[in-house]
C-alpha cells in the first residue's frame, strides 16, 4: 500500500476512459474529468471493472448548484491501489436528470435519494426515488442556491420560506 | 381449517431507546422474520449544508461539533483540516500533537459509548454501559480542561487549536493513559467470552466485504469485514505517519466482529496518545489565521477517519468568505446504506443488535 492516496491525473483518466467509451469526455482539469450524462453508466461500469483503476469503492456524491446548470461530483477510490479519480457530470438547470448509479456503486443509494431531495436533482434508475430528510411534500429543494436570499441581496432567491408564501409553488402548503 | 396470515408492517422508533435517536425503521413482518425494512430519517434535520452558505469559515466549525455530539473534536479536525488545505495554512508542530492526543482521546470516548450501548441492545441492561462511561467520564473531564466544554467542544480552530493546555492537564491524562490498559482487559474479561453475547451477536448481521465496499460503508464495520482500510494509515492527515499502531480487522463480519474491532482501537487509541503525549513539543499552538479570510477559487474533498468511519468535506469555494457550498459525507449515514440487506430474513431482536453494531449518531445521519 502506498504510502498515501494519489489521484489518477485527469489527463490519464479521461485517456483511459475514453479509450473504454467512446465519445463519453466532455472536459478535463488536473483534478477531475467531466463525462457526458448519458454515458455515465458505461463509465462507472468501466471503472468499477478495470483492474488497473480498480475504482470500487464511491467515497461521496455531492451535488453543487451552479446557476446554469447543476454538478454531480463522484469521488472514487482504489482500496487495492490507494488511488482516488475525481468524475464530474452535469445536469440542466430546469430538468436536472443524472443517471442513477446505483447499480454499480449501491453506496449511492442514500447520497442520490439526499441530492434528490436538498438539490432537486432526479436519478433516472434508482430503485426508491424519494425525500430523504424531508418530507415529501416540501416545496422545493433547499440547497439550491435561489431557494432563498439573504438579507441585503448578496444570494439571489426568494425572499419569505416558501411555507409562507403557498402561491410561489403553486399550491398548498402540505405537511405529510 | 386453513390459517390464513399476511405481512404486519411494524415500527421501530422514532422513539425508542434502542435506536440511538430519532431514527426510525419501518419493518415488514412475516411472523417473527424480518422480510423488508425501510428506513425513515430526518427527524433531526437541521440543514446544516445551507445555513453553512450564510457563515465565514471559522463561523463554520461549531456545526461539526453538532453533527456527531459524541465525537465532536473529530468533525472539528476533520472540517479545520479540509479549511486548511484548502487554503494552504500551515498548522503549528504543537498543535498538530494536540489535535492527534485530543482525536484519540475522543475515539476512546466514542467507541465506549459504542460498545456499551451495544452491549446494551444484546440484552445487558445498563450495567455494561456504565462501566464504559466510567472512562468516558475521565475524558470528557479532560476535555472540559482544556476547552470548557464536554460535548459540543468546538476546540479546534482553522491553524491550530483554540487553547493551550493548563498545568494541571497532563499529570490527569497520564494517570488515565495508565489505567486504560487495565481497564480494557476488564471490559474484554467481562464481554469478550461471556456466552450470551457470543449468542445474540456471532452470525448476526453479517456484512459481506463485496457489499461493505460496493455499499460504501466505512471505519469499523468495513474493518469488521475484514477489509484493513484505515484513512489513518491509508491517506495520513495531521501528522499520523509518525505514529506507530495497527488496524484491528475481523473476519466474519458479524456483530461481534465489529464490536471487538472497536475493543482492540481503542487499544491502539491508547498508544497513539502516548507516543503523542512523549513527542508533545513547546511552542505556539494557533497560527496566525486572520479570522475573515478567503481561501482561493477551488474545491477539494478532504476526509479523516472519525470514530464512525469515513469523515469527508466536500468543499467548494469561489474566493468569497463563505463557502459555496459545504458537503458532509457523513459515515453515519453511508454506513446505513447496507442496513436492509444487513437486517433482512433477521428477527426483530436481531435487527436491533445489528443497527446497535453500526454504531450511528443520528446527528450526523441528519445533519
Amino acid at each position: 500500500m502506498a504510502s498515501a492516496t494519489t489521484l489518477v491525473p485527469g489527463p490519464q483518466l479521461a485517456e483511459r476512459i475514453s479509450a473504454a467509451v467512446p465519445d463519453s469526455v466532455v472536459g478535463v482539469q488536473e483534478g477531475w474529468v467531466e463525462v457526458d450524462a448519458g454515458k455515465l453508466l458505461d463509465v462507472g461500469r468501466f471503472l468499477h471493472d478495470d483492474r488497473e483503476l480498480d475504482a470500487r469503492y464511491l467515497n461521496q456524491l455531492g451535488a453543487v448548484d451552479r446557476f446554469d446548470y447543476f454538478e454531480v461530483v463522484y469521488h472514487l477510490t482504489s482500496l487495492s491501489h490507494n488511488h482516488e479519480m475525481v468524475l464530474k457530470v452535469r445536469a440542466d438547470h430546469d430538468e436536472p436528470q443524472v443517471p442513477s448509479v446505483v447499480s454499480v456503486w449501491y453506496g449511492a443509494h442514500l447520497q442520490e435519494r439526499e441530492a434528490y431531495d436538498l438539490m432537486g436533482i432526479r436519478f433516472p434508475g434508482h430503485p426508491d426515488m424519494k425525500r430523504l430528510f424531508l418530507w415529501e411534500g416540501f416545496p422545493g429543494h433547499p440547497l439550491r442556491k435561489d431557494f432563498m436570499s439573504l438579507p441585503g441581496g448578496f444570494k439571489p432567491g426568494l425572499q419569505r420560506f416558501p411555507k409562507e408564501d403557498p402561491e410561489a409553488w403553486g399550491g398548498e402548503f402540505r405537511a405529510d | 381449517m386453513p390459517i390464513k396470515t399476511e405481512p404486519f408492517v411494524m415500527n421501530i422508533g422514532p422513539q425508542h431507546p434502542s435506536t440511538h435517536g430519532v431514527f426510525r425503521m419501518r419493518v415488514t413482518l412475516d411472523g417473527e422474520r424480518i422480510t423488508d425494512a425501510e428506513m425513515v430519517i430526518g427527524y433531526l434535520h437541521r440543514s446544516m449544508e445551507k445555513l453553512a452558505e450564510e457563515r465565514t469559515w471559522t463561523q463554520n466549525i461549531p456545526f461539526t461539533d453538532r453533527m456527531d455530539y459524541l465525537a465532536a473534536m473529530t468533525g472539528n479536525l476533520g472540517y479545520c483540516i479540509a479549511v486548511e488545505r484548502l487554503a494552504g495554512i500551515e498548522v503549528p508542530e504543537r498543535a498538530q500533537y494536540l489535535r492527534v492526543m485530543f482525536a484519540e482521546l475522543q475515539r476512546i470516548a466514542s467507541h465506549a459509548m459504542a460498545n456499551g450501548t451495544f452491549i446494551n441492545d444484546c440484552g445487558a441492561w445498563q450495567t455494561p454501559l456504565f462501566y464504559m462511561f466510567r472512562e468516558r467520564e475521565k475524558i470528557l473531564d479532560l476535555f472540559e480542561m482544556a476547552c470548557g466544554a464536554r460535548l459540543t467542544l468546538n476546540y479546534m480552530r482553522i491553524g491550530g487549536v483554540a487553547f493551550d493546555l493548563p498545568d494541571e492537564f497532563m499529570p490527569r491524562l497520564q494517570s488515565l493513559i495508565d489505567e486504560l490498559p487495565d481497564r480494557i482487559a476488564e471490559y474484554e474479561g467481562l464481554s469478550l467470552e461471556n456466552e450470551i453475547l457470543l449468542m445474540r451477536s456471532r452470525d448476526i448481521g453479517v456484512l459481506s466485504p463485496e457489499l461493505a465496499i460496493n455499499a460504501s460503508v466505512s471505519g469499523p464495520m468495513l474493518r469488521g469485514s475484514g477489509i484493513a482500510w484505515d484513512v489513518r494509515k491509508a491517506d495520513p492527515y495531521s501528522i499520523y505517519d509518525r505514529f506507530d499502531f495497527d488496524i484491528p480487522v475481523g473476519y466474519n463480519g458479524d456483530c461481534y466482529d465489529r464490536f471487538i474491532v472497536r475493543m482492540e482501537e481503542v487499544r491502539q487509541s491508547v498508544r497513539i496518545v502516548k507516543q503523542a503525549m512523549e513527542g508533545l513539543p513547546a511552542g505556539n499552538h494557533l497560527a496566525d489565521v486572520p479570522l475573515n479570510f478567503r481561501p482561493p477559487e477551488g474545491e477539494l474533498y478532504s476526509r479523516i477517519e472519525s470514530p464512525k468511519g469515513e469523515l469527508g468535506f466536500y468543499l467548494v469555494s469561489d474566493g468569497g468568505p463563505v463557502p459555496y457550498r459545504f458537503h458532509v459525507r457523513s459515515p453515519s449515514l453511508i454506513n446505513l446504506s447496507a442496513l436492509r440487506e444487513m437486517v433482512i430474513g433477521q428477527s426483530v431482536a436481531d435487527a436491533i443488535v445489528t443497527l446497535g453494531s453500526i454504531d450511528i449518531n443520528v446527528g450526523e445521519v441528519d445533519r
